[in-house]
């Protein structure tokens, strides 16, 4: 179970380092999305379910959602006539 | 200031960040060892005091429900921030829904999308509804299950469009929803004061530990809050897609050509410098001679008057 904690933490450490190296905002929600994910396994593997629930559907589903919703948005304004 | 200088501020900060965090982890408790006494306590006295199974929500509905009510209000607050700064401006018009729109440049999801939406969504409302109601049995609770049925709701958006998602769901219905869950929480705390006993406090029976019907307030907690999470959080979705998909601003072009297929108004000959709308548009001085309606050719000009 350790080693499998500490498999998940490096992998963390990646997801992190890979959301901050993407440029492009959208890809940046799709990538920040599958670090939410792995953060919701990450607590799974830690004992807190409660707090896994809470992380997969805010962390990688609703914020998600809201910030590509955002992004539309702003694009949008931005397009030329 | 120059790369050289900046990497001369950064060396020492980081070699002082670096000693600061090494001594932080050395002094840490070893991996997996819990040394505070509250934990143990909660786990040793929640189960036959309260009847629940899951003290994590026993602590958040019974024990520190006060802390609980903030959060919950935290929500509120910004969930009514969400729709005071998004709301429908004066200046903007309802548009045709873009996603039902014939020139829509992106495709449709496609029909594998859809279906597997459509199949997911009654399970996971489901599934949101059980860890609202089981939430001090197993992990999970209010919060976790409200926005697991409004994850189910992002699904209605997938399968069907923004059309079906509004039909689907009553807005009225929600936003009573909505000041219910927030509201009903207070209540259920001053039902404790109104007993004789204090703010908050699990005055219901607590029934026999392990059916769905036990817990005391606890239960009653957890649905009021689900019920708070899940229409907060679809009132945000909700009001982030009227945003994207419904309000134009006047006069970027795309809701003139939503008055104008609204009258089915067609230029012929004659028509030049009359006006249209409310007033505002005038059509340009040089008409086409063919009358084709103003919505299908490109050339034929608009001149907003900018009378507002």
């Amino acid at each position: 179970m350790e080693i499998l904690q500490a498999m998940m933490l490096v992998f963390i450490a990646a997801a992190g380092l890979a959301v901050v190296r993407t440029h492009e905002p959208s890809s940046q929600v799709v990538v920040f999305s599958f670090y939410g994910l792995l953060l919701a396994i990450m607590f799974v593997l830690f004992q807190a379910p409660a707090v896994a629930f809470s992380q997969i559907v805010v962390g990688a589903v609703v914020l998600p959602f809201m910030l590509l919703l955002a992004l539309a948005r702003v694009r949008r304004r931005a397009r030329p006539k | 200031m120059s790369r050289s200088v900046r990497l001369w501020l950064f060396a020492p900060a980081l070699v002082v960040l670096a000693g600061f965090l090494v001594w932080s982890f050395a002094l840490l408790p070893a991996f997996g060892n819990y040394r505070g006494p509250y934990g143990d306590v909660l786990n040793s006295v929640a189960p036959p005091e309260r009847h629940v199974t899951d003290v994590v929500s026993a602590v958040n509905f019974d024990y520190r429900a006060i802390d609980t009510l903030g959060e919950e209000f935290i929500l509120f607050a910004s969930v009514i921030g969400v729709m005071l700064l998004l709301r429908e401006h004066p200046d903007e018009v309802k548009e045709e829904i873009e996603d039902e729109q014939a020139e829509r440049k992106v495709p449709f999801p496609s029909d594998a999308v859809r279906v597997m939406s459509l199949l997911l969504i009654p399970p996971t409302v489901l599934f949101g509804v059980y860890i609202v109601t089981h939430g001090h049995l197993t992990p999970g609770g209010g919060f976790q299950g409200g926005a697991i049925i409004v994850s189910a709701l992002a699904l209605v958006y997938l399968a069907a469009g923004f059309k079906m998602f509004k039909r689907l769901i009553p807005h009225q219905l929600v936003d009573l929803g909505e000041g219910l869950g927030a509201g009903g929480f207070v209540i259920i705390g001053l039902a404790g004061i109104a007993a004789g006993a204090t703010f908050l406090e699990n005055v219901l029976p607590t029934g026999e530990t392990g059916d769905v019907l036990s817990g005391g307030t606890i239960w009653l907690i957890s649905v009021t809050t689900g019920l708070e999470v899940a229409a907060g959080l679809y009132l945000v979705i909700h009001t982030f897609l009227e945003k994207l998909l419904e309000h134009v601003k006047e006069g970027d072009g795309r809701g003139l050509r939503k008055t104008m297929d609204d009258r089915r108004w067609t230029m012929r000959d004659g028509d030049a410098g009359k006006t249209m709308g409310d007033g505002r548009w005038r059509m340009d001085p040089e008409p086409a001679k063919d009358g084709r309606p103003v919505s299908q050719g490109p050339r034929y000009e608009i001149e907003d008057r900018g009378l507002r």
